[in-house]
């Protein structure tokens, strides 16, 4: 069912774990569903210049974290808030369809990161 | 290639080579339709009567009873309660099942309340086993039928069915009861405890899938649900699947008398595993009853990790394995079973259903149990959740 690139991502995550040091953290998911995504950047210059994350949820919730992280690193904030599900799943050769929404919550999550970085530093994303 | 080792065997099992045997001369040898006059008609209504014997046999029934066979134990169940409702609708409208159920159950009457009916599905306690005061307080003039399971399929617990075939009989309501899982993994008498319909599936017994059984006790009336020719005593239609009823009849044969072995068997690795299983890692529940539990199930919670993420890296390995998590249902609703357990919607997402067979061997608990802290561990260290606050 699922994508050779999603079982490599799956078993061998990018990106995977906290870190200390980061600039602003962005939390989606719910527990209760089953899938729980915690992205976590470092920003300079406005340019991601780390990531890493956390995820309580099923292999497409894990890979799609991780496929995120990959995407988004080194891009300007204004370029990887143009990110979107659709071009995770893509990167991934496909999600099955029940997982596409449920599990497919890492845009959300960068998006919320960004969001808090911004807030931080008393910007907004029109400032960008 | 990673050896496979199977333990989900409440999905699947496969076909005991002597069943296989058995059926096998039936596809060409004696393929006549038993309800033909002539001599190959008549070869295969005997083989079909034989077949009734044998599970007559494994349930302790009476030769008097009607074992009715079903395209697997979904039909029978359809059969039992929604056959039962129709034809003793006169009675009353209400019945009375478990809030644990097959699906196979649930559904069924669910149309039923949709048709009239009224069903109360009563309480189970932390261990997934029926509040029997619950039950008795159930009952109401109106009450036609008493549906719950022998055990549970999903945690392995083993219901009080001697208690509540005492309140049915009290109350003089007919019992049916769902021995899918039960049936081959521990003792059932059904004219000792006075049930009047038991559902069962060949596939569970290492029979073929695609076959299944009502047994109708002396004195009970259903209606078919399935309009015809009048096969099956009237309550069937449809030509028999010979072979496959002939699979049935022996696989319950063979359960029957390899019973105790078994038993003996999946007890002692069942024990080793859950051991194993729970001593070995932090944060980790059997669900379901710790004694009253079927001797191959070992249903385990793995607390801040989502069960398919395990299943699929222990499928890796080689280890076929199922999970209570909402993320492998069709509807993506978490287990029915767990949250009337109590069992919270996040932790549900942690369970894994280990159900033991035949094959499994002491070998394949040990590698299995060095297989699993890693995984959990790493899924652990990844998940938002751990470590707790």
């Amino acid at each position: 069912m699922y994508s050779e690139k999603v079982k490599e991502h799956f078993q061998n995550p990018r990106n995977m774990g906290e870190l200390p040091d980061a600039d602003a953290i962005g939390k989606t998911g719910n527990p209760v569903c089953g899938d729980l995504i915690w992205i976590y950047i470092k920003v300079k210059d406005d340019v991601i210049v780390d990531i890493g994350f956390k995820t309580f949820g099923c292999a497409a919730a894990i890979a799609t974290s991780s496929m995120l992280t990959e995407l988004a690193k080194g891009k300007t904030l204004k370029e990887a808030l143009k990110i979107t599900r659709a071009e995770i799943a893509e990167s991934l050769e496909g999600l099955p369809p029940i997982k596409m929404h449920c599990s497919n919550l890492a845009a959300d999550g960068l998006h919320k990161a960004i969001e808090e970085y911004l807030r931080k530093t008393g910007r907004s994303i029109e400032d960008l | 290639m990673v050896e496979r080792v199977n333990l989900n065997h409440a999905a699947g099992n496969p076909v005991d080579k002597r069943v296989l045997e058995g059926m096998l001369p039936y596809f060409q040898e004696f393929y006549g339709n038993p309800s033909s006059v002539h001599i190959a008609g008549q070869h295969a209504a005997k083989a079909l009567a034989n077949a009734r014997m044998q599970i007559v046999n494994l349930v302790g029934a009476d030769v008097k009873d009607r074992i009715v066979f079903t395209s697997g134990a979904t039909e029978a169940n359809n059969l039992a309660l929604i056959g039962f409702a129709y034809r003793n609708r006169q009675k009353g409208n209400h019945i009375i099942t478990s809030q644990v159920e097959h699906l196979s159950i649930l559904n069924p009457l669910k149309f039923l309340v949709k048709q009239g009916f009224e069903v109360t599905h009563v309480p189970v306690d932390e261990y997934g086993i029926i509040k029997l005061e619950a039950l008795k307080e159930a009952i109401t003039d109106k009450t036609i039928l008493f549906s719950i399971q022998h055990a549970n399929n999903e945690v392995g617990s083993i219901q009080p069915i001697r208690e509540v075939a005492g309140i049915a009989a009290d109350a003089k309501v007919p019992l049916h009861v769902d021995a899918v899982a039960s049936a081959g993994q521990i003792p059932i008498d059904v004219s000792d405890l006075g049930v009047s319909l038991m559902t069962l599936s060949s596939n569970d017994l290492y029979g073929p899938k695609g076959v299944g059984a009502l047994v109708v006790r002396r004195g009970t009336s259903i209606q078919p649900i399935l309009l015809g020719g009048g096969q099956e005593m009237g309550l069937r239609s449809g030509t028999e699947n010979v072979s496959g009823i002939v699979g049935m009849g022996l696989a319950a044969e063979i359960t029957g008398r390899e019973l105790e072995a078994n038993i003996r068997h999946f007890t002692r690795l069942r024990d080793r595993l859950i051991k194993a299983v729970t001593s070995k890692m932090e944060y980790t529940y059997l669900n379901g009853h710790p004694t009253h539990r079927l001797p191959n199930n070992a249903n385990i919670r793995f607390s801040f990790v989502e069960g398919e993420a395990i299943t699929l890296h222990l499928s890796f390995q080689g280890f076929l394995v199922a999970t209570s998590s909402a993320c492998t249902s069709r509807t993506l609703e978490a287990s029915h079973v767990l949250l009337s357990m109590g069992v919270d919607e996040a932790e549900a997402h942690g369970a894994l259903q280990l159900t033991l067979g035949r094959d499994n061997t002491e070998s394949h608990i040990d590698h299995f149990t060095e297989v699993l802290p890693p995984i959990i561990q790493r899924l652990r260290e990844m998940s938002p959740l751990y470590p707790p606050s």
